[in-house]
């Protein structure tokens, strides 16, 4: 799960982690309070869950509380389109408004799990204020790294020698490791998947503080975790994507033509990729989940043709001990209560097939039973040209 | 002419709700020595014919197993792990999804102290078919035979058996070893362990976008593997920074990616196919000039 950028400050504050003054606003006349009770230059700051906000004009400075205001109504309410939105972009709904900081040094802080070794990686880079990928790539020797032992934490001397690797100076050392200890302990804490703070920066006047953050949560600890959940920010997501996770649906929207439901998530992804290599186009992944009850098919069903670009739809599922019968009952019921009039491909795998397959054949509908998943790709395609 | 798990398995089940008293009834059925389950509480009872434990130590003292199957939910599965681990079962399979990535950065450094061997989480199990099944997959579209299968997926598991059974291609044992981005054993642990066994002739390996499992494995067929390996890659059409419903399946900093690792098992003369129909008559044609046929 994603946050904010200013959730993700609030977060890190309460760990110790320090920050610059800041709040949101809503509204041009908010920004302009804000920036008056900060007093002096502000900067403001577009806050949607997508990074590249600087480059796409979502991050402007303000001398005067006035300045802030204009800033703030020409930011609120557009659309910014940034790297990592596509090119639909994201609208802005709030800015955050925060104190500017004479800056001496800008450096990046992260932390990630290393699938590899099974751990947490604590990252530091001298590099700090861009993107980090590109350092990765470019200057792998520029990211000094630590990894974090199960059981214990950030320690000292890992801080440590992450601060001096950074050519901090000498006086900065102790506020520096204190500074990386209490981010580790915040990641830690919340179950997160990922935090990053870029930049990391060294003040003129000698303070370290966060100037963003960037915070990733681990769905699966959620349950642990009620007031992260809450942090959760409906709009900044697709509303498809939002309605399939009610029903126990994993859905994720692609720009291709051929709808898919499936069983599994392996499935699902092969059934994509056999789509592109007979010729066609996915226009989503649809993991309807092992069980693939009636009630579920016909909310998958909902969810695939509310995209308008869907021309026809491929059903894979692999039963296994699951009953065809019963699934295709299921699709049958679906089809006909939501009268769907674009072509459907089915393909059943498991026990019970044939009685399925007739159950498809016998209901008089659209349906077209395919055999194995190269016929079932191959006919979608060709329905979906078509169409 | 199996690996992992065979006809002298003994199984533990830990967690005998509504999913896994069903598969317990489905691997008794499938011919699997279904020894007792874990619920505490309920020790020296009964359930569905099987004797009920409160704590492994003390089936492991009754019935003495030699693996467990867990299907304990998700925010008390990784206990589960290492009360089996502690009670020093060898073989201990994870279906349970969902769990914490700390709870399972927890349970790897545990298992570390441990001679136990961990499959998944988030995995449909383990099957020797005809002899042990393990886990969430169907049994009756398996077929005993040379081939040995690993895969990330569940579903996409059965498919490239299913092609394999229908092409008269058994398989020596079957491992799904889960879709999550931390689990116990890997791509290179299990064909590995392929590698060693006389029986199997042929591996299929099934994996998917995220992580670099894929490629470890392949520099590890290169070095050490000559029978043949097949393999295919989910997610070639998944957008970078998506999870594709696995926990583990998203390509995050341009890493992860398909391309690369079809690229990697390629060189590693790995047969990658790029569609997953073809999986079934890529192992038929790579196993036809060593049998002949």
């Amino acid at each position: 799960m994603k946050i904010h950028e200013f959730q993700g400050k609030q977060i890190l504050k309460s760990f110790g982690v320090a920050v610059p003054r800041g709040e949101t606003a809503q509204d041009g006349a908010g920004a302009a309070a804000i920036a008056r009770k900060l007093g002096g230059e502000v900067i403001v700051k577009a806050q949607i869950h997508a990074g590249g906000r600087g480059k796409a004009g979502g991050v402007k400075i303000a001398k005067t509380p006035e300045e802030a205001q204009a800033v703030a109504e020409k930011i609120l309410g557009k659309k910014l389109v940034t790297i990592q939105t596509g090119p639909e972009g994201q609208v802005v709904r709030q800015v955050l408004i925060e104190e500017t900081l004479p800056i001496e040094r800008e450096l990046y802080l992260g932390i990630v799990i290393d699938r590899v070794t099974a751990s947490p990686v604590f990252m530091a880079s001298a590099a700090g204020g861009v993107e980090i990928e590109k350092v990765a790539e470019e200057t792998p020797e520029l990211i000094l790294r630590e990894t974090i032992r199960p059981g214990a934490g950030l320690e000292a001397f890992q801080a440590r020698k992450l601060a001096f690797g950074l050519g901090l100076p000498a006086g900065c050392i102790q506020q520096a490791t204190a500074f990386m200890m209490s981010l580790y302990r915040a990641f830690e804490a919340t179950d997160a998947s990922l935090a990053e703070i870029n930049p990391f920066i060294l003040a003129k006047d000698g303070r370290l503080l966060a100037l963003d953050a960037k915070m990733t949560f681990d769905d699966n600890a959620l349950f642990r975790h009620e007031e992260i959940g809450k942090l959760r920010d409906l709009a900044e997501e697709d509303p498809l994507e939002i309605e399939a996770t009610k029903y126990g649906l994993n859905y994720i929207k692609l720009d291709g033509t051929v709808g898919c439901m499936v069983n599994g998530a392996g499935l699902a992804m092969g059934t994509m990729d056999i789509i592109q290599y007979a010729g066609g186009s996915p226009a989503n992944f649809l993991d309807v989940g092992g069980g693939a009850s009636a009630e579920q098919v016909r909310h998958a069903f909902e969810i695939l043709l509310s995209d308008r670009n869907v021309r026809a739809v491929l059903i894979n599922i692999f039963g296994g001990i699951m009953r065809c019968d019963i699934v295709a009952s299921g699709v049958v019921e679906a089809a006909r209560a939501l009268d769907v009039k674009i072509p459907v491909v089915v393909r059943l795998e498991g026990t019970n097939m044939e009685q399925g397959q007739q159950i498809l054949q016998d209901s008089k509908l659209n349906f077209t039973v395919a055999n194995g998943m190269k016929d079932a790709a191959e006919k979608v395609v060709r329905l979906a040209e078509e169409a | 002419m199996s690996i992992l798990v065979d006809k002298n398995t003994r199984l533990l089940v830990q967690g005998l709700g509504r999913e896994g008293s069903f598969h317990a009834q489905q691997a008794i059925q499938y011919g699997t020595n279904v020894v007792g389950a874990v619920k505490p509480g309920k020790g020296g009872t009964e359930q569905d014919g099987l004797p009920l434990f409160d704590s492994v130590a003390a089936a492991n003292k009754a019935v003495n197993p030699n693996a467990s199957v867990i299907f304990v939910p998700a925010p008390f599965a990784a206990d589960a792990i290492m009360e089996a681990a502690d009670s020093g079962i060898p073989l201990v399979i994870c279906i349970t999804e969902g769990i914490p990535t700390f709870d399972m950065i927890r349970v790897n450094a545990f298992l570390k102290t441990t001679q136990t061997r961990l499959v998944g989480p988030n995995c449909p199990g383990v099957i020797s078919p005809d002899k042990c099944k393990i886990g969430i997959m169907p049994g009756h579209i398996h077929r005993a035979g040379n081939v040995g299968v690993v895969s990330r997926s569940g579903t996409l598991t059965y498919e490239a058996v299913g092609q394999l059974t229908a092409l008269g291609i058994g398989q020596s044992t079957c491992i799904g070893i889960g879709g999550d981005p931390i689990i116990g054993t890997s791509f290179r642990d299990a064909i590995e362990l392929f590698n060693a066994d006389p029986d199997t002739h042929a591996v299929v390996m099934i994996g998917e976008i995220g992580g670099t499992a894929e490629e470890t494995a392949a520099l590890y067929v290169k070095e050490h593997v000559k029978k043949p390996v097949v393999g295919f890659i989910a997610g070639q059409t998944a957008p970078p920074g998506r999870r594709m419903g696995h926990a583990g399946a998203i390509i995050s900093g341009g890493k992860g990616t398909a391309r690369e690792k079809m690229e990697t098992m390629k060189e590693a003369g790995i047969t990658v196919v790029d569609s997953p129909a073809q999986i079934g008559e890529a192992v038929a044609a790579r196993l036809a000039p060593a049998t002949g046929r």
